[in-house]
């Protein structure tokens, strides 16, 4: 909301600069976006008299004048515009002046005669022809009033004021006005709020002889006020309203359409008018659309309306759509005689509804949905008129057609100056209370506040409070420390997250966050097939575009954009990950989705391949005090490499410990080619998807001392040739099993594949150690283990290499 | 005899002064005073003498072991210092070369900022807690005191899943499901992602994160919020740092505020950051509106309460001097790395 301060004045006298006005008014609850004068960009710009006009020798389109400014001598200025003759009172920037749009003038020589200035046209002056009617569009402004030469411009032509843009909250509808926002004026600077009661001079005929009114549907329409002028005189409007409406940023067309807007913008009320003749049958029908009917609106665009929609109709079909924009016909033209002015509430929320169906949100849309107050009407219909008295814009009939279905019964609040200061922690007594309500429109009836009609936004105790604290000042108002202040402590789970997030970045990871939804491409895009669970998706019904249109089920996607990005930007190695929410969908589409927490890792780089990425998620896994983990290859997908992949799982056993089923923990491996060709990404990518959830459901416990060895121990190194698709694992697990508790360490140190050794076969090196807690292990013992653990291999084909 | 032992001893001085290396030392010490060295050798004649002679000859071969001892010791010290000395001297680098840093990953920004905010406000008594970002109308607009026509609606553009589901647009929803699981007292923050449908520029991006608070209690005031949220920031910014309150609006509070802290960049004089006005719109609070509280089931005549909503955008990119939202979700390493 602009609103010009000269306006506001006329209701509150005032007195400050723009900066404390802005600064003052914030504080007190209306907050100042910004303030800006028209004159801060027209700088050494006068009125000067034309006092003479000769050909310029060497051109045949400009003239040379000399123009009175008031100074000793007049200015000497060189002009190509043909609209100019002796006399004229014109705007003439002088040497170092500033126009609009940063533009500056200086002296300089035109086809070599001296021009000391410029003299300017309504567009220089950053003016249109809407703001003066009698003005030229291509010429110089040539002022039509009277003005002393030397005048600055920018007051000769009522530029100079101050407009305040105002930010104004939803609950306060009535502040969408000049009124409004003068009566907060007021009682933020103190000084008394002279309002304006409309006086309608005796007019002729009677209303109701020409116009009927009728509402169909009271629920939807809670008041609609009408009332007619006849022979119209459709001119511009004055100056002075002129000037506002172009301060308040609304384009000046006549003087009934402008009044109808100054009307809004000092009321808050919109209004409308219809000329006369298309209102057939002289009869205004408020009711809801037929289906299938249909409107041109006054922008000219055919729209379909439909049943619960609000029109105004006439005997033939709808003349506009209630409260958000009028009909084709329904404005007023230049064979246009008789108007109707329409001044009505409508139902907020319907409106909203119908605008935003319609795709057409208008000023007075915005406004009835944020709940007028339908107390107001009459006035504002009375306001057209004395203005249309005042500017002699037509003959008013008199009466008004006044059909009013919900009235606004007066609201009182009890004041309680308890509750008040014990909400906000002040100690104020009901008078000083009773002080700031009285100047902001509340009356007092005993301890009751009556509320205003445009006030709706009060309804209790805490409505009350915030009046009194906007005025007392939040700044002047206690600050305290709460008592009984006990230290919080995270979740388990909160401490987990932190623990394997830090822990990543100690392994040398960055973190990413990238966005939660994406496009279904992202699915092709790493291969998954047309049936996989995983492309089942929570859709945004209303998203930005395709590329953010569902909510991801996997973050692997989103992880891989950000490797390809920094591929791309040409970065050496790429470790990152996201600790990453999925969703996904419950089978009731009514229920919420699932979230579920993963921690995506990837990884391109030279310390980067398989064994250092699943190294990274075993040390998670040990992080996580997670132990008996099992892991197997994984050759299932399309996504992964399927030689290079692998899942950690966790087995579940009943009490006999009898495997019964699993828990997948993460999945680790390298990107299929494809998928990192869908990517343009060239070097291998290794990529793990950790399930957070599953972690921390199976992390271990605090960890339990062992007391440090009193034994010495004893070591074996075993080399093993074995089939080269026997997985270490297995080998592994069979060593475990050999050696028993005495096992203290195993260790793979070398893995060798090639032309030493047999095709088809790989030899793999162990290093045990060997210990028992309780005593020195004999050589016997020791090759016992040795003897078992050989025995054990030797079932799967695993021997000693020779 | 006596002439005999005076050559060892000058013999002596010289080899061993003389010597290269320890085992050089060695072979002296050998040659010498070993079993069957030099001066074992005379001492073993020392039977052949007469009684006067041999104390005197005793005596003096006795100094001259203890001296050619001493002197093995010293010259084995002074080759052993002069070896040390040369290794050292063999052993120097440019101890100026860049170091082999160990790999060391970062938090994103986001998360370094959200961890210094839990802490101020876990200090504080608030616990922290989560909730789903893919919300029910009801928990998101409808309990918090903004039915489907709220204007206010408009004001947080909505993705919508089903009609009665979206996008969470405000980490608020929380409130109603902590209110509804517990009885004051209450003291919770919650951090957390939300969703408008904004397209992404420099300021603006469909997806960023709040950082909800909430506290109810028995006789909770206004100026119990204002003195949370003054020591939140002086924590967070520093002791210098001025708070300042404006009247606003939210449906879910009543009376709101915004909060402004004094421009951190000029201190309040005024400059590029704070557009001139000295003040950084930080957060939007107020005192939970009795609605809110009554649809949850607490008596707002027993228990008031205060909520306020912090963006994490913004306290991020005004800590790291960001200038554009977008970087922040783009995971361009050469963004990540800057914030060690």
């Amino acid at each position: 909301m602009k609103m010009p301060l000269n306006w506001a004045k006329e209701f509150a006298k005032f007195d400050c600069t723009p900066r404390e006005y802005a600064e003052r008014m914030s504080m007190s609850g209306s907050k100042v976006e910004t303030y800006e004068s028209e004159a801060d960009a027209i700088k050494n710009v006068v009125i000067g008299r034309v006092l003479s006009i000769v050909p310029h020798p060497d051109s045949d389109h400009m003239v040379i004048t000399q123009i009175d400014i008031g100074a000793q001598e007049p200015v000497q200025i060189v002009t190509g515009a043909g609209n100019l003759k002796v006399g004229d009172l014109v705007p003439a920037a002088l040497h170092k002046s500033l126009l609009p749009g940063g533009k500056e003038i200086r002296k300089g020589k035109l086809r070599g005669v001296e021009s000391n200035g410029m003299l300017c046209s309504l567009s220089e002056l950053g003016l249109s022809i809407n703001d003066f009617p009698h003005a030229v569009e291509d010429g110089i402004l040539v002022l039509d009033e009277e003005c002393a030469v030397g005048t600055p411009a920018v007051q000769a032509l009522g530029m100079d004021d101050v407009s305040v843009e105002f930010e104004i909250t939803p609950n306060r509808p009535d502040c969408l006005s000049v009124r409004g926002l003068a009566r907060e004026t007021a009682a933020t600077f103190g000084v008394p709020f002279e309002d304006h009661l409309p006086v309608v001079k005796e007019g002729h005929g009677d209303v109701n002889s020409m116009l009927k009114v009728r509402i169909e549907n009271p629920d939807l329409c809670y008041r609609y006020v009408g009332a007619v002028v006849e022979n119209v005189r459709v001119k511009p409007s004055p100056r002075w309203m002129r000037e506002r409406l172009r301060m308040c940023g609304v384009r000046p067309i006549n003087n009934l359409v402008d009044i109808t807007n100054y009307v809004m913008l000092e009321y808050g009320q919109p209004m409308h008018c219809f000329d006369y003749k298309y209102v057939n049958g002289g009869e205004i029908v408020v009711r809801n659309a037929k289906a299938g009917e249909q409107i041109q609106t006054l922008d000219g665009i055919d729209r379909e309306l439909s049943e619960e929609m609000l029109v105004i109709a006439d005997q033939k079909g709808p003349i506009a759509v209630a409260g958000v924009m009028g009909g084709e016909f329904s404005g007023v033209y230049e064979d246009t005689t008789t108007i109707v002015f329409e001044s009505a509430m409508f139902n907020g929320p319907s409106v909203r509804t119908t605008a935003k169906k319609l795709g057409m949100r208008t000023e007075a849309s915005g406004r009835y949905e944020k709940g007028l107050d339908p107390n107001g009407c009459l006035r504002c219909l009375q306001r057209a008129l004395e203005l249309v008295q005042l500017l002699d814009a037509g003959d008013v009939v008199n009466g008004v057609v006044d059909v009013w279905t919900h009235k606004r019964e007066e609201r009182r609040i009890l004041l309680r100056p308890e509750m008040v200061n014990k909400l906000l922690g002040t100690d104020l007594t009901k008078q000083e209370m009773i002080d700031i309500l009285l100047p902001l429109d509340f009356k007092m009836d005993g301890d009751e506040v009556i509320i205003p009609s445009n006030r709706w936004d009060m309804e209790r105790d805490c409505d009350i409070a915030e009046e009194v604290a906007r005025f007392v000042g939040y700044n002047k108002m206690p600050s305290t420390v709460m008592r009984g202040v006990a230290e919080a402590r995270p979740t388990p789970r909160q401490i987990f997250t932190e623990k394997m997030m830090n822990a990543l970045v100690g392994y040398g990871f960055y973190e990413c966050e990238t966005f939660s939804f994406y496009s279904r491409k992202a699915f092709d895009m790493i291969c998954l097939p047309e049936n996989h669970p995983l492309r089942n998706a929570v859709v945004i019904s209303n998203p930005l575009g395709e590329d953010t249109s569902i909510m991801r089920t996997t973050a692997l996607p989103s992880v891989l954009d950000v490797v390809a990005r920094n591929y791309n930007a040409r970065a050496a190695e790429c470790p990152v990950f996201e600790y990453a929410t999925e969703y996904t969908p419950d089978q009731d589409p009514e229920k919420l989705p699932k979230e579920s927490e993963k921690v995506i890792v990837a990884a391109y780089g030279a310390n980067w391949d398989y064994l250092a990425v699943k190294g990274v998620v075993e040390q998670l896994l040990a992080t996580a005090g997670i132990t008996g983990w099992q892991i197997r290859r994984n050759t299932s997908g399309n996504t992964w490499h399927p030689g290079r992949t692998a899942d950690i799982y966790l087995p579940v056993y009943d009490e006999k410990r009898n495997p019964i089923g699993e828990i997948l923990l993460a999945t680790v491996g390298e990107l299929h080619p494809t998928v990192l060709a869908n990517y343009g990404i060239k070097p291998r990518v290794v990529a793990a998807d950790i399930s957070l959830d599953a972690l921390f459901e199976n992390r271990g416990g605090t960890a339990q001392f062992q007391p440090l060895p009193k034994h010495p121990a004893s070591t074996r190194d075993l080399a093993l040739v074995a089939d080269i698709e026997v997985p270490a694992s297995e080998i592994a697990a069979r060593i475990e099993k050999g050696a028993g508790k005495i096992l203290a360490s195993l260790t793979l140190f070398d893995v060798y594949t090639g032309d030493k050794i047999e095709a088809g076969k790989k030899s793999l090196a162990y290093n045990l150690v060997l210990r028992a807690s309780d005593r020195t292990l004999t050589d016997e013992e020791c090759e016992n283990a040795v003897k078992k653990i050989l025995k054990n291999l030797e079932e799967i084909g695993v021997a000693l290499r020779s | 005899m006596k002439q005999a032992l005076e050559t060892i001893r000058r013999t002596a001085d010289e080899l061993i002064a003389a010597a290269a290396d320890e085992r050089a030392v060695e072979d002296l010490r050998v040659r010498f005073l070993g079993k069957k060295g030099e001066l074992t050798a005379i001492l073993k004649q020392m039977g052949k003498l007469s009684a006067e002679e041999r104390p005197v000859v005793g005596a003096l071969a006795n100094e001259i072991r203890e001296e050619i001892t001493e002197q093995i010791a010293l010259r084995t010290k002074a080759l052993a210092d002069a070896a040390l000395t040369a290794r050292l001297a063999s052993e120097t680098i440019d101890v100026t070369l860049p170091g082999n840093r160990p790999a060391q990953g970062m938090r994103h920004p986001f998360e370094q900022v959200l961890g210094e905010l839990k802490q101020i406000f876990l200090g504080m008594g608030f616990d922290v807690v989560a909730g789903p970002e893919i919300e029910y109308d009801h928990y998101n607009f409808e309990m918090l005191n903004m039915p489907k026509s709220h204007p206010a609606r408009d004001t947080q553009d909505t993705f919508y899943i089903t009609e009665n589901m979206l996008l969470r647009t405000q980490t608020s929803p929380m409130q109603i499901r902590t209110m509804e699981a517990q009885k004051p007292p209450i003291r919770i923050i919650c951090p957390g992602r939300v969703y408008r449908s904004d397209a992404v520029d420099a300021t603006h991006s469909p997806i960023f994160h709040q950082i909800e608070g909430l506290v109810v209690d028995k006789d909770i005031t206004f100026s119990d919020l204002k003195g949370t949220l003054e020591v939140f920031i002086k924590k967070l910014y520093g002791e210098d740092t001025k708070v300042r309150f404006r009247p606003h609006h939210f449906p879910y509070t009543e009376p709101s505020a915004e909060m402004d802290m004094s421009c951190f960049k000029c201190g309040g004089k005024g400059c590029s950051m704070c557009k001139g006005e000295g003040w950084i719109e930080i957060l939007g609070c107020g005192m939970v509106h009795p609605k809110v509280l009554e649809n949850c089931g607490i008596d707002p005549e027993v228990y008031s309460g205060y909520a306020f909503g912090i963006g994490l955008e913004r306290i991020t990119m005004m800590r790291y001097g960001i200038d554009d939202m977008r970087l922040l979700y783009e995971n361009d390493l050469r963004f990540l790395r800057q914030f060690k």
